[in-house]
């Protein structure tokens, strides 16, 4: 995190030299969307408005809105529970992904998924997987699908530096790399693989992602402070997956403020108050951002406060929006289980599918 | 009509499916350029090529999630587990991925998989390979758990497998892909969830799935030789969903009933069917319904003694007179 101007050089690569003030404007926008609606979600549990954990993303909003802004329309994206900035990055609206936390059907899969089970199909963002590392077959087979179809497309599948000691994950990349699938797994490595440090819990030489290398994969990592260097390595893969259909493994560093979820009572003594105030005050994401954009002249203090301060009323409405929402019915219990069932089809009308009386 | 076996019955439905729909894959360990450990996908790769019959490395939980995954995205991967014992690898996959994100997406997303392959013990391969996990597997609502006895019964339920949009676990067994039975040449499709009754009978019922049910029709002409009695044999066919108006239909027929399969008895499939019959036909019944099941150990692999640790016709038919 200390090349923070050699990352910023990347502002002349092919992605960045053409972007437009409106499109810098709106990365700025979105993250600060991610950081309001999370500071709101986290302000809304602690007052008891919804149950389970809560997985915050906060400190590592460039790395979501970073990779999903060099997508195309049949780039697709998988995460792993801690979803909700890739959720609002691809899209996602804040009131649907508001009354998800709070259970509602309202709520994007209709108050039955919850945190970190978003997803969108329809914005090509698949979820939204609770069990690390489990979400990376998927994400492979989604791409596998996009090949078979022969369309020019690839999927972004992040997962956390503490899935990479799974045995799935290596599984997907021997597959992606045998067959030439379309995938770019994206490791968000945020120093902790939940209350355990990357030293205590990987064994690794240069980095995580070079792990890719025994899979002849091309790797490379991101220093995730800086949204020009996110984007230029991101494109890069996309290019390679859509060109030469070869898998990446991007491992970009980044660091997360709150634990590991709120639950995380912990949080403050697997590591030390200075390091998490040291990466507020010197590498937040969007403290840098916000100083690139003025320091390129395409915002003043005065309008970046009135993007926050935007982002923040609709995280509010949104939590407005949540609560004056229904519950749903118990019926809903029985609903999505079966697609024959919901559809009421010659199939879901044989046999007995439910088992309660 | 011509007899062939439960294996090529099931060749000729993935066949079939692969023709009628170009969504439709194969994929697993040695299914392609081997012909298939047990030669069920023989000839196909040949006859359909790299792309719709695809060899995977030992990586279970790879590729059956690399499958969920791209059934998510609409194609119709079948997924074939060399031993239906090899799941346990790649539960996650099946039982978190493929079997709740339906529900958990709000029905935005749906898996419409086959995962298939022999689910038996009884071939002297030790407690590792000769797992039954119909029972596992039904305990989770958003999986569909099937279990053919025979090639007629497999070929319609694997083509309506195929076609189904939820993930359906279509368990065979290496002791029966060499038998042979009556299979029409003209397409038919057996619905999941409907029984079959196998054998018309009016003294006792007895009910199962999978080579457990041909052992039980073997003990019903026993038991009508020697014992008269004369008893009814219903095939489940399909274990979720299951077609509970036949069984309830046959016991309140025969008012007894005796419970057959390869499942071991604690949480297995006939103690949720006893469970059934008594809180629904307790009225129906002359004597409690009894069970016959693996001996509850794991799969031994003495072949003399495994052959005694699956249900025995004699077991079978010592139960029955137990209560007729």
């Amino acid at each position: 995190m200390e090349k923070l101007a050699e990352a910023n050089e990347y502002a002349a690569a092919e992605v960045n030299r053409n972007l437009t003030n409106e499109q810098k404007i709106g990365f700025m926008l979105d993250m600060f969307r991610i950081r309001r609606f999370e500071q709101e979600a986290a302000k809304q549990y602690s007052q008891g408005k919804m149950g389970g954990f809560l997985h915050l993303y906060i400190g590592q909003e460039s790395v979501a809105v970073g990779t999903v802004s060099v997508l195309g329309e049949d780039d697709h994206v998988i995460t792993a529970y801690r979803d909700h900035g890739h959720a609002l990055a691809v899209g996602m609206g804040m009131d649907e992904c508001m009354a998800e936390l709070y259970g509602k059907k309202t709520g994007c899969s209709q108050g039955k998924g919850g945190s970190m089970h978003y997803f969108a199909p329809e914005k090509n963002f698949w979820g939204g997987h609770g069990v690390v590392g489990g979400q990376t077959p998927l994400g492979l087979g989604l791409a596998y699908a996009l090949k078979y179809k022969g369309l020019t497309g690839c999927v972004l599948c992040f997962m956390g530096d503490g899935a990479v000691n799974q045995g799935p994950v290596h599984e997907s990349m021997n597959l992606a790399s045998l067959w030439d699938i379309p995938v770019i797994y994206i490791i968000e490595n945020n120093g902790y693989s939940m209350g355990t440090s990357q030293a205590r819990s990987s064994a690794f030489g240069e980095c995580l992602a070079a792990r890719a290398e025994g899979y002849g994969i091309d790797w490379d990592v991101a220093n995730g402070e800086s949204l020009y260097e996110i984007r230029a390595k991101t494109a890069q893969a996309v290019e390679r997956a859509h060109k030469e259909s070869r898998p990446t493994v991007l491992e970009i560093d980044t660091y997360r403020y709150e634990g590991h979820s709120v639950a995380d009572a912990n949080k403050k003594k697997y590591r030390t108050a200075e390091e998490i105030e040291k990466y507020k005050t010197e590498h937040d994401p969007l403290r840098l951002w916000r100083k690139v954009l003025v320091e390129e002249g395409v915002l003043d203090d005065q309008a970046a406060d009135a993007l926050d301060r935007e982002a923040k009323r609709e995280a509010i409405a949104s939590a407005k929006f949540a609560a004056e929402s229904d519950f749903p019915g118990p019926e809903a219990i029985f609903e999505h289980v079966y697609h024959e069932v919901d559809h009421d089809t010659v199939s879901g009308r044989t046999g007995k599918h439910f088992f309660n009386d | 009509m011509p007899e062939i076996s439960y294996r090529h019955a099931l060749n000729a439905a993935l066949s079939e499916e692969i023709e009628r729909d170009e969504n439709v894959f194969l994929i697993g360990e040695e299914v392609a350029e081997y012909n298939g450990a047990y030669k069920v996908t023989e000839g196909l790769w040949k006859k359909y090529g790299g792309k719709r019959v695809v060899d995977a490395p030992i990586s279970e939980a790879g590729f059956l999630g690399l499958s969920v995954g791209a059934s998510m995205m609409g194609l119709r991967p079948v997924v074939e587990l060399m031993f239906w014992s090899f799941i346990y690898v790649a539960y996650d996959q099946l039982v978190n991925n493929a079997g709740t994100v339906r529900y958990m997406s709000g029905g935005l997303v749906n898996c419409p998989l086959v995962v298939r392959g022999p689910a038996n013990g009884g071939t002297n391969v030790g407690a590792t390979h000769s797992h039954t996990p119909e029972n596992m597997l039904a305990n989770m609502p958003g999986l569909k758990v099937v279990c053919p006895a025979t090639a007629y019964d497999a070929k319609g339920l694997m083509k309506t497998a195929i076609r189904d949009n939820d993930t359906v676990c279509f368990m065979e067994n290496t002791l029966l892909y060499g038998e042979s039975w009556e299979v029409p040449e003209a397409e038919y499709l057996i619905p999941l969830g409907v029984a079959d009754v196998k054998r018309e009978g009016a003294d006792i019922s007895l009910i199962g799935h999978g080579r457990a049910l041909l052992t039980a029709l073997q003990a019903a002409e026993v038991l009508a030789e020697k014992h008269n009695i004369n008893a009814e044999v219903l095939d489940l066919r399909s274990i979720r969903p299951l077609d509970e108006e036949a069984i309830l239909k046959s016991v309140r027929k025969t008012h007894r009933a005796v419970l057959v399969e390869e499942n071991r008895p604690f949480c297995g499939v006939a103690a949720q069917i006893s469970s059934m019959i008594h809180e629904k036909a307790f009225d129906d019944l002359d004597a409690p319904v009894l069970r016959v099941s693996s001996l509850d150990a794991p799969a031994i692999y003495s072949p003399p003694l495994e052959k005694l640790q699956l249900p025995t016709i004699e077991r079978i038919v010592a139960r029955v007179l137990e209560i007729c």
